[in-house]
Order: C-alpha cells, then structure tokens, then sequence
C-alpha cells in the first residue's frame, strides 16, 4: 500500500533512525513478554508490512540492505543475489517478480548513511525469532546475539572503504 | 589448509599454489545403487582433471548424493570437489555431512547456495535455505581455523578443507558481482568456480573489475566452460536453466552449422573459449561442464594443449 516510500531509500533511513530514537523512551517497558509486546508486534506487522511487505523475521537488517526487506526473496538470502537473477533483473523463482537485491543495490547507493553496510557478512537467520518484534529485540541486543562462533566474523571487513566500493 | 607435512591436503590445492593451470570437471551423478556407475562415469574425466565435482542434486533433480560419490571417488584415489548446496538441508545437517566428508578425505568443498526447487523434477518439495552460501563459507572455515561449529562447540579433530564457492559474472547487478566475490573471499573462499562463460569479452570485463579491487591475488579463479551439443541444446540451456547466459552470436554460429556437425562445432567454441581466457590475468584454471558428454572432457582438455594430467 504505503511501498512507494521504498523509492526514497534516503528518506526512509532517515525515518529509521527516527524511529529508534522515538521509542528509546519507552525501553523500559519495550520487554519480550511483556503485556505491550502483543501491540508492538501488531503496530511493527501493520506499519513495516505496508511499507516493506515485512515478513517479521524479528531480526530487521533493512537499512543494511537497501531499505528492501530481504526475507521477500523466495530464497530468503540475506547475503547478495543469486547466480539465477534473469537477463531483465527478474527472479529466477518467480519470473514476475524483480530481484529483490536488483533494487536493494540500486537503493542503497542512494543512502548515504547506511549505504556501505550493503557489503557486510550478514549471520544466519535466528529462525526463533520468527514473528516477534524487531524493534524489541534490537533494544535487548536478542538481534546480535549470535552463535558464538560467528563472533569473530563480526570484524570481518569485506571492502574497505566507501571510496573503494563506488570506485566500482 | 595445510597437513602435518606442511603440504596442502588438497591435492587441487597443491596444483594451484604451484601455479599451474588447473582443469576440474563434473560428474555426471548416477541415478542408481551401483557404486560401479560412479566409477564408470569417473574414468573419463579422471586422466584429465585436477579435480571431479559431485553436483549436489544440481538444477533441484534428486540423484546420488555427493557427498557418497566423493567418498567413493576418494576410495578410488580420485580427486573429489564435493558440492555442497542450502536448498535441502538446515544447518545441522550440512555441517554434519561437511565432518562426515572430511573424515572420508574428501578435501576441497565448494559451497553453494543452490537452484531453486521449483528448477526440478519435484516442484513441490520444500526449500529449506537455512544457510545462504556466504554463512555457509563462514561456517565451513571456522570448523576448519577454528576448530568450533557454528554454536561454538568445539571440535577434537578440525577437518582440512580447501574451499570454495560460485560465480556468476554474467547476470546482474553487473557492478556489485565483483563485490559479491569480495564477500565470498571474506566468508572464507580460497578458490572460486564461475558459471558457464559464453562471453568472454563481459569475462574480461568482469576480471577486469575483480583485479581493481585485488581479488584475483587472493583466490583462485577457475572459469565455468562446456560444450553445447546443439543449437537446440544452447538454446535450451539459456531459457531452461537458471544463471546461464549465451549471447545470441553464439547460438547463431551454432544455428548455422549443419546439425550433424553442431556437437563438434560446439566442442571448438568451448575450446575457442578455454584458450582466450586462459589469457585473461588472475585466471587460474577451468571448470569444463559437459554435461552428459563427458567423455568429451578428454578431447577438450587435449585438443585446448592442456595436457599432461593430472598433476601429482
């Protein structure tokens, strides 16, 4: 409904520090299991699935992904597209749908802030997770908190600098 | 990955540090409970080839696992690649089979997130992708460097991989494909398989790119070639299977040769092919895809001067 914000990959980045900003107030009750946690679920579910067709894996990474939800890829790749993207940028899976990483690279060279983190080792999926609220789980550090062995992959720099990256 | 005698256990490994040009190929997995077919298949790419992939039930078809038919190439004293793919199995399961492997002696893995399930025989099976290729690169090196799973539980025996993941510089984003490779190179591949070439110019191109960020001095880059069998075949390839990209000056050369000739001519084009990017810098080696034709594996690899093999 709301997915032509998504064209201003700017904007929305903006908005999203915005967001973490608002609700920093409310940290205190913002607990997993709390009484609110349900109407968080349901305010996150109704305003990121309008904007982002958001599938609630509970872990968000959107601004280190172009503004682009990446769980609507049919492979559910957080890392970069396929070898299967078509000729005309479509999905090897679903021949009528744009890659979601075509528009995901395309949008994050227009962020600057969190453009660069495009390139990051992105962990595996915490299937756990699945339908809580991201925003709560970012407040608590449940996102990041990662099997231990990917730890040290953490400091892992992939390209090093923004220069190097639009040198490309 | 090196072993107690400070040499690498891949022997593929050993033959790319040495610089030499290496050739590996694909096997063509047999649909049966004869481990002799598996060998059958082998011996014609064996006398050829640094290295002989296991495809991991490639294009979604079920056939013999691969990690069975590199412990059977293993057995043999033949150098096994074995192809590991996220489509069918969390990630229990495929580091599992990874320890599994190593303790077979299969050495040289290559990680690969894997077609789709709707690309085969049983559309209707559930795709699992728990890993992506990049997480599971990580995973794979840090059982290896690190001697841990991905939970951090410890290993007694780390396995000795040499590993390696995909490429496919042909579709797009064109531009961030050389930063998809740096990522590969940073999750933990050490050698590099691409997608059939067809266009060697975009190969070029590509390389060109590749070496600009210094990748090519840090992973060994071996090109996807293969023969078409027929115009009807390459035309098959480039709408039917995913990721393959054939430039219509290609078909069309093919189209006009008469079509009992069509086989040989496509077995020149790969050779055409092997020897320009054989030119290219930071190329290390083939990967040589017959599928269904290997037993012209043994042509190609002679006829493009790429003998003597395998190297020991």
């Amino acid at each position: 409904m709301f997915q032509w914000l998504q064209k201003y990959p700017h904007f929305l980045e903006i908005y999203y520090d915005l967001t973490e900003v608002c609700l920093r107030p409310f940290k205190r009750w913002l607990k997993p299991g709390s009484r609110i946690e349900p109407m968080v679920i349901a305010i996150e579910r109704a305003g990121k699935g309008a904007v982002f067709n958001c599938k609630m894996c509970g872990q968000c990474i959107l601004h280190s992904t172009g503004m682009t939800c990446p769980m609507n890829c049919p492979k559910y790749l957080r890392n970069g597209p396929c070898g299967g993207v078509r000729l005309n940028g479509h999905c090897e899976v679903k021949p009528e749908m744009v890659c979601v990483w075509i528009v995901a690279y395309e949008r994050s060279l227009r962020m600057p802030t969190y453009g660069h983190e495009f390139t990051a080792l992105q962990p595996p999926l915490n299937n756990q997770l699945k339908g809580s609220s991201s925003w709560i789980n970012k407040f608590h550090g449940i996102d990041v908190d990662l099997p231990l062995g990917w730890m040290n992959a953490m400091d892992i720099q992939v390209i090093r600098d923004q220069e190097e990256r639009h040198a490309v | 990955m090196q072993s107690d005698n400070g040499k690498p256990c891949s022997r593929l490994e050993r033959v790319l540090q040495a610089g030499r040009f290496a050739v590996t190929s694909e096997l063509n997995p047999p649909d049966s409970a004869d481990p002799q077919d598996v060998y059958r298949a082998a011996l014609v790419l064996s006398e050829v080839c640094d290295g002989i992939n296991a495809v991991d039930a490639s294009g979604a078809n079920c056939h013999m696992s691969s990690v069975a038919i590199c412990a059977l190439l293993t057995r043999a004293g033949y150098e096994s690649v074995y192809q590991v793919s996220c489509r069918d199995r969390n990630r229990i399961a495929i580091l599992g089979d990874l320890l599994g492997a190593a303790a077979m002696g299969v050495y040289n893995v290559l990680c690969l997130t894997g077609d789709d399930v709707s690309a085969g025989d049983q559309p209707e099976a559930k795709r699992v992708f728990d890993f992506d290729s990049i997480q599971l690169l990580r995973s794979a090196r840090m059982m290896r460097d690190d001697a841990v799973f991905l939970s951090g539980r410890q290993l007694t025996t780390a396995p000795c991989f040499f590993l390696g993941a995909a490429a496919n510089p042909f579709v797009p984003p064109y531009d961030w494909r050389p930063q998809r490779l740096a990522k590969k190179i940073a999750a933990g591949a050490e050698f590099i398989q691409t997608q059939y070439c067809f266009d060697v110019s975009h190969f070029c191109e590509y390389m060109r790119q590749v070496r600009d960020l210094g990748l090519h001095e840090q992973v060994y880059i071996l090109v996807g070639v293969g023969p078409m069998r027929s115009a009807k075949a390459a035309e098959f390839m480039r709408t039917k299977v995913p990721g393959v990209v054939i430039p219509d000056t290609v078909v069309e050369r093919l189209r006009k040769t008469p079509i009992d000739r069509q086989q040989e001519e496509g077995k020149k084009i790969c050779i055409e092919i092997i020897q320009q990017v054989r030119e290219i810098e930071g190329v290390s080696g083939v990967h040589i895809m017959a599928f269904r034709q290997e037993e012209l594996v043994a042509d190609i690899v002679l006829e493009a001067g790429l003998l003597p093999r395998p190297i020991k």
